[in-house]
């Protein structure tokens, strides 16, 4: 590993595992976190617990902004072990000469979310630093919620199950890349950042067989697929046709050289699904505006063990890498 | 940038039904193939398609790529980087590169090394950004460490003739632009009597077609007449690529070698004339410029006419810039490589001293490069 951390540490992929396990597991391991999951599960399986810091230059950006996003990062992450959020902390570190309407607006945005949710704030920490000592402002939130279905794992995936995505993918991150760059594409690319809690709960209520959530925050579906395969060491072979990818993002992964794959989204996640229920899966989440193109994606096999396969329609196959290094645009 | 427009940029040319029919008509011209013919790919940007798309999977067994050493990126020797890192080292400065430039490692690391120790090195998307930097932070020395081929060239120089138009003081040059022919001839006519260029076993070049697109389809004229190899100029898409190789295909059995142009939607014989002046104003040939992995190559690189001293950031810093050659590794066979002498396990250093995350030659550096490429999949699909 690198002597000092390198951006690319911090981008959801290979390096960052690598820093989180050989400096922070290390150091912490207990049989919890070992798991490797959204989020923590505690107190025999009752609750769920996480947290996530957030940082995103511009703060305000088409569909969402740093508000919206700190508290569905929280909620998403225990929606994804099947919990209801129910309480959250949040902190925040503010840079000197920050503007207090544009904090207020964030702090609007939370509650509105926080509401969606169903979930209140119970203690926080306000901390004001010396200019230049963060970017404008970075935010904490912490949340427990209670499990309604228990034994979701992303160590259980097996050849019963399939994968769904909730929902066209790259929105977030090709949002993020087109406000920065000033690419001035359209007026329909924007963030996907929601709230999962209802479709979870939707699914729990309609009984569905549910094996594994994830939401494919940083470093993408191909990040998480990545992960999936190697917890649960299966092969997920990725019918790469069917992955929903919106002409927006399309055009933005043209320009820049990226993979929609690789983009980081705020409000899609991944399913692992037992077979049979796919169906009635797809149904439930086809009543949500935010996943009405819910679709299948990708099989589970045992082909090339902690492995992803993309197959592409004229009969080629190739691996898809979880993405490594900071996502930077080709030059050729 | 309308909707429309970016659809059309891919639209058809991934069309699975194309894609198979090429494949089909490739197989059946294949059969009649004499020998088998290695056909290599000179650019970074060809070699993402194939592998993007998998086309090797699609090709009868007697047509083989050999990737080729077109990655700006990946054959920038140590030496230049190690310019790059002690430029972006000086406290007054802010570097400016393009892309995946910045995780290539140097003696001293990469640039994003340097910027993790405090160094203020930003990647941008078009040189012209530069610009607005220069502007916004007026007290630094803004340096542009200029890379790529020929397409990106004219970008750079565009951007030198708005510098000096403005007289904007604060924008500083290192050029490191690298030209496609005269690499292609070291690979199978190398002057260097320590190299074996005379066993190569490049059959067919594979053009990039934004070059051409700049320098029109002549600058590959040699190719056919002095060096018998046919080339095809053709387009990225994977229907391109097909097409390409069915053309090359059909040269051999028609007993043909010429230069041929898939890609008609841009290219022209003679390219963008405007774009080749302004080069000629500001650049001359450097007598030799250094690949990594490849050594010297005569004539294939740019650098600025000395009349420009005063924004050539090589002139300005030169006290400060290392200048050392640092030799490739003495048991990296990348040069057989590339001329599909060698395959990457026949290297000693493969997967050991040689890895992804340190890589000794240009083939291990960019996951397209055939080491790193091995060294991941092995022979696995
Ligand atoms: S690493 Fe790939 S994208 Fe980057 S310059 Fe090389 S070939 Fe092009
Ligand atoms: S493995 Fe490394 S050292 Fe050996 S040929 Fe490839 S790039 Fe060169």
């Amino acid at each position: 590993m690198n002597k000092t951390v390198t951006l690319a540490m911090g981008n959801g992929g290979e390096e960052n595992n690598e820093l989180i396990s050989k400096v922070f597991y290390k150091a912490f391991k207990n049989e919890i976190l070992e798991k490797s999951e959204d989020a923590a599960v505690i107190h025999g399986g009752e609750l769920a617990f996480s947290t996530d810091s957030f940082t995103v230059s511009p703060l305000f950006f088409p569909g969402a902004d740093i508000g919206k996003l700190a508290i569905c990062g929280t909620c998403n992450d225990l929606a994804m072990m099947g919990a209801k959020p129910k309480y959250l902390t949040c902190s925040v570190i503010i840079e000197e000469g920050f503007s207090v309407r544009e904090l207020e607006k964030i702090v609007r945005s939370m509650k509105i979310e926080l509401e969606n949710n169903g979930a209140i704030i119970v203690s926080g920490d306000t901390k004001v630093v010396p200019r230049g000592s963060v970017d404008k402002i970075f935010i904490n939130t912490t949340g427990i919620g209670e499990i309604k279905k228990k034994g979701i794992s992303s160590n259980l995936i097996s050849e019963d199950d399939v994968i769904i995505v909730s929902r066209d993918i790259g929105c977030h991150g090709a949002t993020i890349f087109a406000a920065r760059e000033s690419i001035e594409l359209s007026t329909k690319l924007e963030s996907d950042c929601a709230s999962l809690t209802h479709q979870v709960q939707a699914l729990i209520e309609a009984n569905v067989k549910i094996t594994a959530l994830r939401d494919a925050t940083r470093g993408g579906v191909s990040a998480v697929l990545n992960e999936w395969a190697t917890q649960s060491n299966i092969c997920i072979e990725v019918d790469e046709e069917s992955i929903p990818v919106s002409e927006e993002v399309y055009g933005i992964c043209e320009i820049l050289g990226f993979e929609a794959v690789n983009l980081a989204n705020e409000g899609t996640f991944v399913l692992a699904i037992k077979k049979e229920d796919a169906q009635k899966a797809l149904e439930v989440l086809h009543g949500f505006e935010n996943s009405a193109n819910a679709v299948e994606i990708a099989t589970v096999s045992d082909q090339y063990p902690k492995k992803v396969i993309l197959k592409s329609s004229y009969g080629t196959k190739r691996f898809l890498d979880a993405p490594t290094g900071e996502l930077l645009p080709r030059i050729c | 940038m309308s909707e429309l427009q970016l659809k059309d940029l891919y639209d058809g040319f991934r069309d699975p039904e194309v894609i198979s029919g090429f494949a089909k008509l490739i197989e059946q011209e294949a059969k009649k193939l004499k020998k088998p013919i290695n056909i290599m790919e000179v650019c970074g940007g060809h070699t993402h398609s194939i592998m993007k798309f998998g086309l090797p999977q699609l090709l009868p067994k007697n047509i083989n790529f050999i990737h080729g050493p077109g990655c700006p990126v990946c054959i920038m020797p140590k030496e230049r980087i190690d310019h790059a890192y002690a430029l972006a080292e000086q406290e007054d400065v802010i570097l400016l590169t393009l892309g995946d430039m910045i995780k290539v490692p140097g003696s001293r690391g990469s640039l994003q090394d340097a910027r993790a120790k405090g160094a203020d090195v930003r990647f941008l998307y078009s040189p012209l950004d530069a610009l607005k930097i220069a502007e916004e932070n007026p007290a630094k020395k803004i340096i542009f460490f200029a890379i790529g081929f020929e397409t990106t060239t004219p970008m750079t120089t565009a951007l030198i003739d708005i510098v000096l138009k403005r007289s904007i003081k604060n924008i500083f040059f290192h050029i490191n632009h690298v030209t496609v022919p005269e690499v292609m001839v070291e690979l199978i006519d190398s002057r260097d009597e320590h190299v074996d260029s005379y066993n190569n076993r490049i059959d067919a070049f594979l053009g990039p077609s934004h070059v051409s697109v700049i320098t029109g389809s002549k600058i590959y004229e040699e190719f056919p007449r002095k060096y018998n190899r046919p080339v095809v100029v053709a387009g990225f898409e994977p229907v391109d690529v097909m097409e390409a190789i069915l053309m090359i295909v059909k040269q051999f059995n028609e007993e043909r070698c010429e230069l041929e142009i898939e890609y008609k939607r841009l290219v022209t014989h003679d390219g963008n004339i405007k774009a080749q002046k302004l080069i000629e104003k500001y650049f001359e040939k450097a007598s030799l410029f250094k690949w990594r992995g490849l050594g010297n190559v005569p004539k294939s690189g740019y650098r600025l006419k000395s009349e420009y001293s005063a924004i050539d950031a090589e002139k300005i810093y030169a006290d400060i810039l290392p200048k050392d050659e640092i030799e490739d590794h003495k048991l990296c066979i990348c040069g057989d490589i590339l001329r599909g002498m060698a395959k990457p396990q026949e290297c000693t250093i493969f997967g050991t001293a040689c890895k992804p995350s340190t890589p000794l030659g240009s083939c291990m550096v960019s996951s397209e490069g055939a080491c790193a490429a091995y060294y991941k999949y092995g022979n696995l699909i």
